[in-house]
């Protein structure tokens, strides 16, 4: 039997359509989710805008700093590569000079001048950031916290480049070796991914305080700054503080007390 | 034929060599991956379900696992409340709660046995941790 031009074509072209949808019947009925459902836990701490002070009276020997420093790098499977090259920080200390740069008097008190701050992410209002990111693997939650889906990070660094406050670290090594002990309840990095602060998203949603927090003995406070009788926003709207580089117009989350006590 | 011998010489070699992996597989093959279903965890279970029906699961898992992702960690939804309105924690230490077994080597473990035995290279050990790599 020999097969025409034209007979040929339209038997190929009724096997294909045969093909065609045979798979869809089957991926139809194989990939039909079932009623099923997502939900925020009920248990967690919400909030409309999380912001921080920190107490920088509460902050005075090496140990302050170095407590809640250990609480969020231990949680977080931070390494410690022991290089300031390679180093990652989530949360770190900073001089003054560096920490507020345009803020910044040739005779200022020496007590402040020489007084590490504690610095991390300020989960910006105005996140460069975010908008610097392509992946949308950094991204603002509607709670102002400014996340990272390291799934999605593709280790460009243009967020690294757009965030003033150098809050960011990058793997150029493989991390794991690095981590004293890792813990299973939250993910360790890989080599080529952006890591930063998180404000402890995954404890919050369990209802509890960021790790630093908990640690900090009330040097760090912690709570939603658009409900008027929160602590951190009774601290912001009746004493002194200070952000870094407000200038910028990047609106950071994280205040400094310094009239707080008798150090600074 | 112009040296047919030669030609069908090298014809016979040809297809010799091209069955040979067939030949060499013979017997080998449908033995089917090792998969372990009684961890005490599983044991212990009453209802023998995973979060959705098996069948389900065998066909989609990696589809859920996906949807899981984008919803905890973009939409803060770790709450997965299944077709039969029982709740689960997002997280792929649920997985591993039934799944992991102390018993076996990381090789053999439920998911790694059958995706070594389909070729399928998931990445998601490079990050998340089995129970026996954490505290080391
Ligand atoms: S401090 Fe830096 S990393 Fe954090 S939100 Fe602001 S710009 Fe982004
Ligand atoms: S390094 Fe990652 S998080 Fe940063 S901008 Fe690039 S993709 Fe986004």
């Amino acid at each position: 039997m020999s097969l025409n031009r034209r007979r040929f074509l339209r038997k190929a072209g009724m096997v294909t359509a045969l093909g065609l949808g045979g798979t869809f019947v089957i991926t139809g009925l194989r990939g039909k989710v079932e009623a099923s459902e997502y939900e925020t836990p009920q248990q967690g701490l919400v909030a409309k805008r999380w912001a921080m002070v920190v107490d920088m009276s509460k902050f005075k020997t090496k140990e302050d700093y170095n407590r809640v420093i250990e609480a969020c790098h231990s949680v977080h499977n931070v390494p410690g590569l022991g290089n300031p090259k390679d180093e990652i920080k989530w949360i770190w200390n900073e001089d003054y000079e560096h920490a507020f740069t345009s803020q910044n008097n040739r005779y200022m008190k020496e007590s402040v001048k020489n007084h590490p701050f504690i610095v991390l992410c300020n989960h910006c209002e105005n996140p460069p950031c975010v908008r610097a990111c392509p992946t949308e693997a950094t991204f603002q939650r509607p709670d102002g916290i400014v996340d990272m889906d390291f799934h999605r990070c593709i280790g460009c660094r243009f967020c690294m480049a757009a965030c003033p406050y150098g809050a960011r670290s990058f793997n150029f090594r493989d991390p794991r070796p690095f981590i004293k002990e890792i813990n299973p309840d939250f993910p360790t990095r890989t080599l080529g991914v952006v890591e930063k602060c998180n404000f402890c998203v995954e404890r919050l949603e369990k209802g509890l305080m960021p790790a630093c927090v908990e640690k900090s003995k009330g040097g760090l406070i912690f709570g939603d700054l658009d409900d008027p009788r929160s602590e951190v926003r009774k601290i912001v709207s009746s004493q002194y503080t200070i952000r870094r580089k407000p200038e910028l117009g990047t609106q950071p989350s994280v205040y400094y007390l310094v009239g707080g006590g008798d150090l600074v | 034929m112009y040296k047919g011998g030669r030609i069908i010489a090298s014809l016979v070699f040809v297809v010799a060599l091209l069955s040979l992996p067939f030949f060499y597989n013979m017997g080998k093959g449908n033995k089917g991956p090792v998969i372990n279903l009684n961890t005490s965890a599983i044991l212990q279970l009453a209802d023998k379900q995973c979060v959705e029906p098996t069948e389900w699961m065998r066909a989609n898992h990696m589809k859920l696992l996906l949807q899981w992702r984008e919803e905890a960690v973009r939409m803060g939804k770790t709450e997965y409340i299944n077709s039969q309105g029982k709740s689960f924690k997002i997280s792929l230490q649920t997985c591993l709660h039934c799944h992991y077994d102390p018993a076996l080597n990381t090789s053999d473990q439920f998911c790694v046995s059958c995706h070594n035995y389909t070729a399928v290279k998931p990445n998601c050990w490079s990050c998340h941790t089995w129970p026996k790599e954490a505290g080391k």
